[in-house]
């Protein structure tokens, strides 16, 4: 395997692009400069990641690294070429954004609903930075986690949901980040706050897209601060185009007795990794981390998931799932760590990965580190491809092979989508992954 | 509408079927029976078209159609229907909407309609109470956490559903209490037609009491040995398959 050295002159652009940024921040808080300060001190310190970082071991992100992505440049998207990747069937409010930037046109916030309030990062900051304060930038660990480090120093905008203690919000909030093509590649670093007060319940949908063939750098980071008791269930809808590389960090902090279900999906992307971090930093709190991808041609879609049990009696709950087809690439890494203090934890991670081609790979590694000594944790993994029983008695019946490979895969698929509870989510993404298989029962709807 | 003529298959290199000469005509019911190894399940596999037999010589005609140039699919289309000896469990996929897609796949290529979830339910109700099937089971994954009974009531439930003309049950009879026996036997005649043939596979003679064939074949070591009527089966059952295969050491 190539192992390739950063090129120092693209870690050199970002940190000129934040020397430029700096000068006109003089209007954000003092504490919000500092972090970004000491995250553009860690990227500086860190550089991109080679293949020598045991983070990065099967994922070369040298196209990232040598590729000079300008700023991308705003850019109007009509309603209509928008409206495909909305996920139908949801009345919540939609913060929209292209190209980093938030299109009010294509967001509905007009009719704010009692205990959230649902906007954007830029605004905030400028209204009400003592709210963000505690949160912003405090609750992700950047200091060995380039990227995160990288959107924490350059930032712009991107999306704020807080929910007030004790509220019980019935729609959905969606957030969705459009990329289109540019003339020339271009990145953007999306970020999302999440706050949900004490006993309160939210669902966020985050959809990140592209329109078109777009070759640019998607680098998103999202933190979701999980009050006490409360209850969060949040899904990444990752779109991207199939040339565009993605990499994508979310953040929970769970409170005492707290629940977050993580339902991540990723389909697009040249290069897409996602970081799902879960701190269970109080007593009694519950954490899903689920996962489903699909990656075909020369696509590597990489996932690393960190379970972090601080305090006792906690739950976690983990299945990953990759489908991967002709030459692509799958990586799966789930630490799960048991600090002294997280006695009866329970644990539970399983990881399983469809190969559809003799050439197509994964790399998947579990990684428990257990330092308490009543605990239970169990873990798994699989790698395998459709069962040539299951074809027969499918095709002994009149379906055609396409449609019976397309309704295995989906089969497959369902430890994930048959597990998330908010039905037009769980629709459209069978649809979606239905979309990207052959055969004629798209429209049928699966699960 | 079946016609069978010298068809050679092996596994691997065990040829397993040598030299098979079998004529179903519309109408008829025939049963194969043969002790274990025969080759009886390896027939109803290459006329449903299973991959791992490869047929080395001989033909099969059906309805006119050279069957063993067609994918198992396109066979199912044309109104065959293999009643599987171990039905497979597919988690994942309910019933009702692997049948549903079964069904309008059958129907699209007989140029029918394809029908949508209503009258697929209409459909199917009566066929489940002719099974004595449990709603409860259609919503749940194919054969999954099925007992064995009800996944034998299962293929014959779906066998009632798709209507094919030439129906091979492959020991549909195996590991079934005689209550589950009657049901299945009742699914399977209440599809006798006219129109309608069915190829019988079976170990034992019991089946054939609820089910009664035209004609009967005793299979042994990949030939067919010994064809009759349906007394033939009496005699195999009070006899056993070692009359027969004394029967022919002696020729």
């Amino acid at each position: 395997m190539a192992i390739l050295t950063t090129s120092g002159g693209s870690v050199g652009s970002y940190l000129t692009a934040f020397d430029r940024l700096e000068g006109g921040r003089e209007h954000e808080p003092a504490w919000l400069r500092a972090i970004r300060r000491s995250a553009a001190g860690a990227f500086e310190r860190l550089g991109l990641p080679t293949t020598r970082d045991e983070e990065w071991r099967f994922t070369n992100v040298a196209p990232i690294a040598d590729n000079p992505f300008v700023s991308a440049p705003p850019v109007t998207v009509s309603e209509e070429a928008a409206a495909r990747f909305v996920v139908p069937g949801i009345d919540g409010p939609l913060v929209a954004f292209v190209n980093g930037r938030y299109s009010r046109e294509l967001s509905t916030l007009d009719t704010p609903l009692p205990g959230i309030t649902t906007t954007t990062l830029a605004d905030a900051l400028e209204r009400d930075p003592a709210r963000l304060e505690p949160h912003l930038g405090r609750h992700l660990n950047f200091t060995d986690r380039p990227f995160a480090a990288l959107n924490t120093a350059l930032f712009e905008d991107g999306a704020l949901v807080v929910v007030a203690d004790n509220t019980v919000v019935e729609q959905a909030i969606q957030i969705l980040f459009l990329f289109t093509v540019t003339p020339a590649p271009s990145v953007s670093h999306p970020r999302v706050l999440v706050l949900v007060g004490r006993n309160s319940q939210a669902r966020v949908i985050e959809t990140f897209a592209g329109i078109g063939p777009s070759r640019g750098f998607t680098n998103a980071v999202t933190e979701i601060v999980v009050g006490a008791g409360a209850v969060v269930d949040h899904y990444r809808l990752q779109r991207e185009s199939e040339s565009a590389f993605h990499i994508g960090h979310t953040q929970f902090q769970l409170g005492r007795s707290s629940t977050s279900s993580s339902h991540n999906v990723a389909f697009g992307g040249l290069i897409a990794r996602h970081d799902a971090v879960a701190v269970l930093g109080d007593e009694g709190a519950n954490c899903t981390l689920n996962g489903l991808y699909l990656a075909d041609g020369v696509r590597l879609i990489d996932n690393h998931t960190e379970i972090d049990h601080a305090m006792p009696h906690g739950t976690s709950h983990e299945i990953y799932k990759g489908i991967l087809d002709g030459r692509a690439r799958g990586v799966f890494n789930g630490r799960i760590r048991v600090r002294p203090d997280a006695q009866k934890t329970d644990a539970k991670q399983t990881n399983k990965t469809l190969l559809l081609s003799d050439d197509a790979q994964v790399n998947t590694k579990p990684q428990l580190e257990i330092f308490a000594n009543d605990v239970k944790c169990t873990h798994g993994a699989t790698v395998g491809q459709l069962s040539e029983e299951a074809l027969f008695y499918l095709r002994a019946r009149g379906i055609g092979l396409d449609d019976a490979r397309s309704l295995l895969v989906r089969a497959f698929a369902t430890d994930v989508t048959g597990k998330i509870a908010l039905e037009p989510v769980r629709t459209e993404l069978d649809r979606l992954l239905a979309a990207k298989l052959p055969g004629t029962l798209a429209e049928m709807a699966f699960v | 509408m079946l016609e069978i003529k010298n068809l050679r298959a092996r596994v691997g290199n065990k040829e397993i079927l040598k030299g098979i000469d079998l004529a179903v005509k519309t109408g008829e019911v025939h049963a194969v029976m043969g002790p274990n190894g025969s080759g009886k399940s390896t027939l109803a596999g290459v006329l449903a078209g299973r991959a791992e037999y490869e047929v080395i010589e001989g033909s099969v005609t059906y309805n006119g159609h050279d069957l063993l140039a067609l994918e198992p699919e396109e066979r199912a289309r044309e109104g065959i229907f293999l009643a599987f000896q171990y039905p497979v469990e597919i988690p994942g996929v309910n019933n009702a909407y692997f049948l549903k897609a079964a069904l309008n796949a059958v129907r699209k290529h007989r140029g029918e309609p394809e029908l949508d979830a209503m009258e697929f339910m209409a459909l199917i109700r009566g066929k489940m109470k002719l099974l004595d099937m449990d709603q409860a089971l259609m919503s749940r994954p194919i054969n999954e956490g099925f007992s064995g009974g009800e996944k034998k009531r299962n293929e014959i439930f779906q066998m009632a559903v798709l209507e094919p003309t030439l129906a091979i049950l492959d020991e549909t009879d195996s590991g079934l209490d005689i209550d589950a026996l009657k049901v299945v036997a009742n699914g399977v005649n209440a599809l006798r037609s006219p129109e309608r043939s069915a190829i019988v596979v079976t170990h034992y003679q019991r089946l054939l009491n609820y089910i009664v064939p035209d004609y009967v074949h005793v299979l042994s070591e990949g030939r067919i040995v010994r064809s009759g009527g349906k007394e033939l089966a009496l005699e195999l059952e009070d006899k056993g398959y070692g009359w027969i295969e004394t029967a022919l050491e002696r020729a």
